[in-house]
């Protein structure tokens, strides 16, 4: 697709999340606006299951959720959910590639893998939300959306039932933002990339 | 934040790995061969960008070790079990009814797949007229794969991953252990045959009645993928089985109309 195609993407959310976030996430994404302008993506760490988790966001979401697969087109609107035992990673051309190999701070899906690809492929389009986690997984991910423009926000680590993901992010970025749980899903719904 | 090759960067890498070696890797699926670059790019620690290209390009040593570092490798025996007990179930007593098996197993990696097969083609009685064709573009893990010995360590998993499949047997009976290693059945070996293959580049070298291309296909874009399912067309007889990975489709793929699934495990089979 050419540089200049009206038609492409240009922004696009990216959403990363450990332990204690998956009740963060469920009323959140209730809360997403139905006519949301672009996608939404979602890494989060679980156990081998796919289906239920996936079931679970889509009774609750007014935006179409699925699980991502492998070189799709990212579309406007839809909710993709990083499938168990990939990673996932946006390409320059809006589409999805999944990747078996090794696992990245002991994760696969990694948030750093997704955040790092997102970032080159929406520059200052990308808005980031760093959940609830105990480990430190994102954290360089968010480095390089800094470095390439795009908006952050990370979950208070007050906030949060985890602390240690969002801490390890402070320790090394000032997020644009600095939001309790139930004030996300309205930072997202008024993402508006400068 | 670590040190990164850019877009440009890697176009230029590839360029001259297309010149000089003759390795064409400008249809795999850019952010992970970009991911893959860095890791490299990192892991052997060059100062610059300039220092990567420069070895790259003078030192064909180093780009073996580029094409071992740059391709995933990870494989399991009986990875993913279901799909091996839809092969046991929907597949081979198709293939039974062959005089001969020819099988075709491409991006065989490290050969755990091509092991898996042996073996549910000896549980099912039809080893004896079977060959097992295993390639891969790495030439250090067809090598690997050809040695028929495995690390120890991961027996356990396999086991279970095999008794998941359908397996009856004890899975231990099919490989003698030394130190941390397994050296399989060496009667295994009298049916494969390993040989260095680049799916983005050479042509067909057999017609087959089943063609197993799993994790392989995700590593490209959609273009080379579809190149790859017409390769797999012609190298398939009408009838033949084509088995990709559990996130690998042909769907999206032009190919598509001339095959028809045979299972939720990512089986089609070839029906013109
Ligand atoms: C993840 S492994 C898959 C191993 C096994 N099929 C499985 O599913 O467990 C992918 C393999 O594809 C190989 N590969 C990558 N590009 C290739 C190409 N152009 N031609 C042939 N093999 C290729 C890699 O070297 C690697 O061994």
């Amino acid at each position: 697709m050419a540089e200049n195609d009206l038609s492409r993407i240009s922004q696009c959310a990216v959403i990363g999340g450990s332990a204690g976030s998956l009740k963060v996430l469920l009323p959140m994404l209730a809360a997403l606006d139905a006519r949301l302008a672009f996608p939404v993506v979602i890494v989060l760490h679980r156990k081998n299951d796919v289906s239920t988790l996936e079931q679970l966001l889509k009774e609750r979401c007014p935006l179409p959720v699925k699980e991502a697969e492998d070189k799709e087109d990212l579309r406007c609107g839809t909710v993709y959910l990083a499938p168990a035992g990939y990673h996932l990673l946006i390409e320059n051309d809006r589409s999805l590639s999944l990747d078996a190999s090794e696992k990245v701070l002991w994760s696969r899906p990694s948030i750093d893998v997704t955040f790092q690809s997102a970032a080159e492929a929406f520059g200052p389009g990308l808005l980031a939300v760093l959940l609830s986690g105990a480990n430190s997984d994102g954290a360089s991910g968010l480095e390089y959306i800094r470095y390439h423009g795009g908006r952050i926000i990370i979950q208070d680590p007050r906030n949060a039932e985890m602390s240690a993901m969002p801490l390890a992010a402070l320790a090394r970025l000032q997020p644009d933002l600095l939001l309790p749980d139930y004030a996300i899903a309205s930072a997202i719904n008024h993402f508006l990339a400068h | 934040m670590t040190l990164s090759v850019t877009d440009e960067e890697m176009a230029l890498l590839l360029y001259d790995i297309q010149d000089i070696y003759g390795y064409d890797f400008n249809d795999y699926a850019k952010a992970s061969l970009k991911r893959r670059i860095n890791r490299l790019f990192v892991l052997d620690r060059f100062p610059s960008f300039a220092e990567f290209r420069f070895r790259l390009k003078n030192d064909a040593g180093y780009f073996d070790r580029f094409i071992e570092q740059i391709t995933v490798n990870v494989t399991e025996m009986f990875r993913d079990p279901a799909f091996y007990l839809a092969l046991r179930n929907e597949v081979l007593p198709q293939l039974a009814t062959y005089p001969f098996i020819r099988i075709w197993h491409a991006g065989c990696s490290t050969g755990e797949e091509v092991y898996s097969m042996a073996i549910l083609l000896r549980e099912a009685n039809l080893l004896h007229k079977s060959i097992l064709y295993a390639t891969d573009i790495n030439a250090h893990v067809v090598q690997q794969a050809a040695s028929g010995v495995f690390p120890m360590q991961h027996m356990k998993q396999y086991s279970e991953n095999y008794i998941l499949s359908g397996g009856r047997h004890d899975f231990s009976s099919y490989y003698t252990a030394g130190n941390n290693k397994v050296l399989f059945d060496v009667s295994f070996k009298k049916h494969m045959v390993f040989s260095t293959h680049n799916l983005a580049a050479e042509s067909s070298f057999n017609e087959f009645q089943l063609i197993v291309c799993r994790n392989v296909l995700i590593y490209f874009d959609k273009d080379l993928q579809a190149r790859v399912f017409d390769l797999f067309d012609t190298s398939l007889e009408r009838l033949g089985f084509l088995a990709l990975g559990s996130k690998e489709s042909l769907r999206l793929s032009p190919a598509n109309a001339k095959f028809r699934p045979v299972s939720e495990q990512k089986i089609w089979r070839k029906m013109i």
